[in-house]
């Protein structure tokens, strides 16, 4: 049978074909449709969880694999750096039964802060690396890693890219088959990372790195395509097909294992072409060990380090390499520029009234990764920092203690967020006696990554009921000696907080609470309209940033604009109304 | 056609229905037994941005991204979306624009603007557009929701690919008891130019 799949669709696929048991991940663009695709169709079969955050779903697939069972880890790119810790040493234990570390990388920051290239790290911890192009090899690369993992004792990095991921191909259909659990075997010198068993592995990882690098010159997870011999490409991931596309004439070695290269198959493959380049997303990373190699090669002077590439992109730098005529490229035509869209906050969002009371506040705020990111777009633009999952706390505490800044600043953060990686922070600001005021926007679900259940939504992926985190117990538990609840749909109320917490001369945590718009379920509400005969079109809720609200035909006498609201997507939080100082919106009476 | 192989490119804004729409183009041409890929971003289309999904099917389909300005077939669901990928458009390939409007939120800071005239301009750029209200159209069959289905009906006029296993892919995919309001739809686009 074949099936249309998605990149992440055919790797779930090949967990569940391939005797996977034991899936564990933290959500993020482009890697969550794994995990939900493991729960939703094989979840008898293969156990699938939400971690709290990477470095813990990579610890408990480390533990699974120890265990005996067939494991994923999933994560995007950053979240990699999050499980850095553990999967550095587990380089050196190696694992029971197969372990596969999924690395979703976002060439062009789809959806990411960063467009770090993840091969590195296979290098950095002498893990091979699995790079499939398609859906069809996302799910037969799943194979070669469980057999690999296995053969080579060693976890291995299949790496993704939001292309891979989020395209969809032809894949073909098997059955499962289940390998034998054993079960976890005592091992004290293998397992035990002291530093006399450390540094025993090292040495093993070493020699298994050899071995690796035999194994790559002869597996088929790298083959050559002969055609003309005048120009060579050396490519992978989803690189190849775009080199394919653009150059149907080239020889070809397409590297299904990015990491340990196969020299000296490269090495015979340049000697039988004029001309050897490299076509590679991101980084020169096969570039620079092909060249340190002693090899002649050609790479990033053409091919671009930023962004992912395209057909046209890999045309571009061929032509630009005197290798083809610049008419394979379709010349633009001028059309006229169309206004963007950005994306902004949900109509509803409990996170505009925290935004809009955060402004009227007239505090920084050091935001961090989730919808209220949104919140640092226009017209709110009251985001001052954000750099990564859990960032918000310690860059506030940090303003805060460097002692110049006149204002008062605030950290922002989401439920799932603070769960991932602010608890830490936060006791370490009870700790070191600061003053920071830490809002907790809670609206139930980690949202921007599509709405799934967290450690404090009392569901688990799976669709078990389970224990919810308090989030106030857990701040107080911290040390927080004023934690508050407010309701971000009232302003007075959010604001008169903010005021509160960020003049008192203690660690204050103001947890805003309201559920998300869209996830567990879409909200409807009852919708408000704008009374034209009051408006006067003053632009307060314009500034409010509501998709609901837009620009009416109707002007003032000065010319401005009167809104309006669009009755279907309101949901009534009220916001517009009340910033509105001409009393002119209100709840549309039924 | 480029070597063989269809380039459609599906636009429109987030909650339009782009990716269903690209969902039953590719699965209609899996029916017909071509290879067959589909590229779109998923990220955070669901909070009002634009929506793009290529989808190329053929012999044999290596990028999933189709490169610029080799679209055979562009079809918008919005209409400022329209005017925005009509440069996209290979030499002589057909745009078929859903004059729907979906005003960006921007245009409330009064620095941006709603394109004026957006269907002239994208008649100038290519004559032969296909532009119509598949609201109005959905309203007279009696059904609103019935928009995606009249604009995948007038894309099939473009592009080779059976009326039957459009149909039949169409009635897979729609909620239970909407298989004849659908066929209706779909036949419906087919008579619009
Ligand atoms: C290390 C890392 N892991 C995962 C992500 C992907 N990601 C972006 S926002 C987000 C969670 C947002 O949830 P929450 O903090 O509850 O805010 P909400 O979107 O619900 O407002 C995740 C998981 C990331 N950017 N970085």
């Amino acid at each position: 049978m074949e099936m249309l799949l998605s990149g992440n669709q055919a790797l779930a696929r090949g967990i569940y074909e391939f005797g996977g048991e034991f899936a564990s991940a933290y959500p993020g663009t482009p890697s969550t449709e794994i995990l939900e695709t493991i729960a939703r169709f094989w979840k008898d079969d293969v156990y699938a969880e939400w971690a709290i955050n990477e470095k813990v779903a990579l610890e408990v697939a480390v533990g699974a694999s120890y265990g005996g069972a067939r494991s994923l880890a999933a994560m995007k790119h950053v979240g990699v750096n999050v499980a850095a810790d553990p999967f550095m040493t587990l380089a050196y234990t190696g694992v029971g039964a197969g372990l596969i570390l999924v690395s979703a990388d976002d060439p062009s920051l789809h959806s990411s802060q960063n467009e770090q290239d993840n091969r590195i790290y296979g290098k950095f911890a002498s893990v091979p690396v699995l790079e499939p192009s398609d859906s069809q090899e996302s799910k037969d690369f799943v194979r070669y890693a469980f057999e690999m993992s296995e053969e080579f004792d060693t976890p291995v990095l299949l790496r993704m890219t939001t292309r891979v991921s989020h395209s969809k191909g032809i894949v073909k259909i098997g059955e499962r088959k289940v390998a034998e659990n054993k079960g976890f075997e005592r091992n004290i010198e293998k397992y035990v990372m002291v530093p006399a068993h450390a540094i025993k592995r090292h040495a093993i990882v070493a020699s298994r790195l050899e071995k690796l690098k035999a194994f790559a010159e002869k597996t088929e997870l790298n083959r050559v395509e002969w055609k003309d011999r005048k120009i060579g490409i050396v490519t992978g991931s989803i690189a190849y097909q775009h080199a394919r596309e653009a150059m149907p004439e080239a020889s070809i070695l397409k590297l299904g294992l990015g990491y340990p290269l196969p020299m000296n198959k490269i090495r015979d493959f340049a000697s039988k072409v004029e001309r050897l380049f490299v076509v590679e997303e991101l980084e020169g990373f096969y570039e620079e060990m092909i060249a340190a190699a002693g090899i002649k090669v050609e790479g990033k002077k053409y091919f671009s380090n930023l962004m992912e590439l395209d057909v046209d992109r890999v045309r571009k730098g061929f032509i630009e390499a005197g290798e083809l005529d610049a008419s394979v490229i379709m010349p633009s035509i001028e059309t006229e520029p169309v206004l963007p869209r950005p994306p902004v906050l949900c109509s509803g969002c409990p996170h505009r009234g925290v935004m809009v009371a955060l402004k009227k506040a007239g505090v920084y705020t050091n935001g961090d990764i989730g919808c209220y990111t949104l919140g640092g777009l226009p017209p709110l633009s009251q985001i001052d920092s954000c750099l990564c999952m859990g960032a918000s706390i310690g860059n506030a505490f940090g303003i805060e203690k460097a002692g110049k800044t006149s204002r008062k600043t605030v950290a922002i953060i989401g439920d799932s967020t603070f769960l991932h990686s602010g608890i830490t922070a936060l006791a370490s600001v009870v700790y070191n006696r600061g003053t920071t005021t830490t809002i907790i926007a809670d609206n139930g679900i980690t949202a921007m990554t599509g709405g799934q259940q967290n450690p404090a939504t009392s569901t688990t992926l799976m669709g078990e009921k389970t224990y919810s985190i308090d989030l106030a117990e857990l701040c107080r538990a911290l040390g927080v000696q004023h934690v508050r609840k407010v309701d971000p749909y009232d302003l007075d109320e959010t604001l008169a907080a903010i005021k509160e917490e960020t003049n008192r001369d203690a660690a204050s945590v103001i947890i805003t609470t309201r559920p998300c718009m869209l996830f567990p379920k879409k909200v409807n509400g009852s919708p408000y309209e704008v009374d034209l005969g009051k408006c006067i079109a003053c632009g307060a809720c314009f500034n409010v940033g509501c998709p609901s609200i837009s620009v009416s035909e109707v002007k003032n006498e000065k010319g401005k604009p009167k809104s309006q609201i669009d009755p279907v997507t309101c949901t009534g939080c009220s916001i517009c109304a009340q910033v509105c100082p001409a009393d002119a919106i209100a709840r549309i009476e039924s | 056609m480029k070597n063989g192989t269809t380039n459609v490119l599906i636009v429109g804004v987030g909650g339009q229905g782009v990716l269903l729409a690209s969902e039953i183009l590719i699965e209609v041409a899996k029916l017909m037994g071509l290879d067959a890929k589909k590229s779109e971003v998923h990220g955070m289309s669901q909070r009002g941005g634009i929506v793009t999904s290529h989808v190329r099917f053929g012999k044999k389909v290596y990028s999933p991204l189709i490169p610029h300005r080799e679209s055979d077939v562009i079809l918008a669901f919005e209409l400022a979306e329209g005017l925005r990928w009509v440069g996209e458009l290979r030499p002589g390939g057909k745009i078929i624009v859903n004059t729907q409007k979906i005003i960006p939120t921007l245009t409330t800071t009064g620095k941006f603007f709603y394109p004026e005239k957006a269907e002239e301009k994208i008649r100038g750029y290519s004559p032969g557009a296909t532009l119509l209200d598949a609201y109005e159209i959905a309203l007279e069959l009696g059904n609103p929701r019935m928009v995606n289905t009249i604009l995948l009906g007038v894309l099939s006029k473009s592009i080779d690919l059976e009326e039957d296993k459009w149909i039949e892919v169409i009635q897979r995919m729609a909620p239970k008891g909407t298989a004849e309001i659908n066929r209706t739809a779909f036949l419906k686009g087919k008579e619009i130019d």
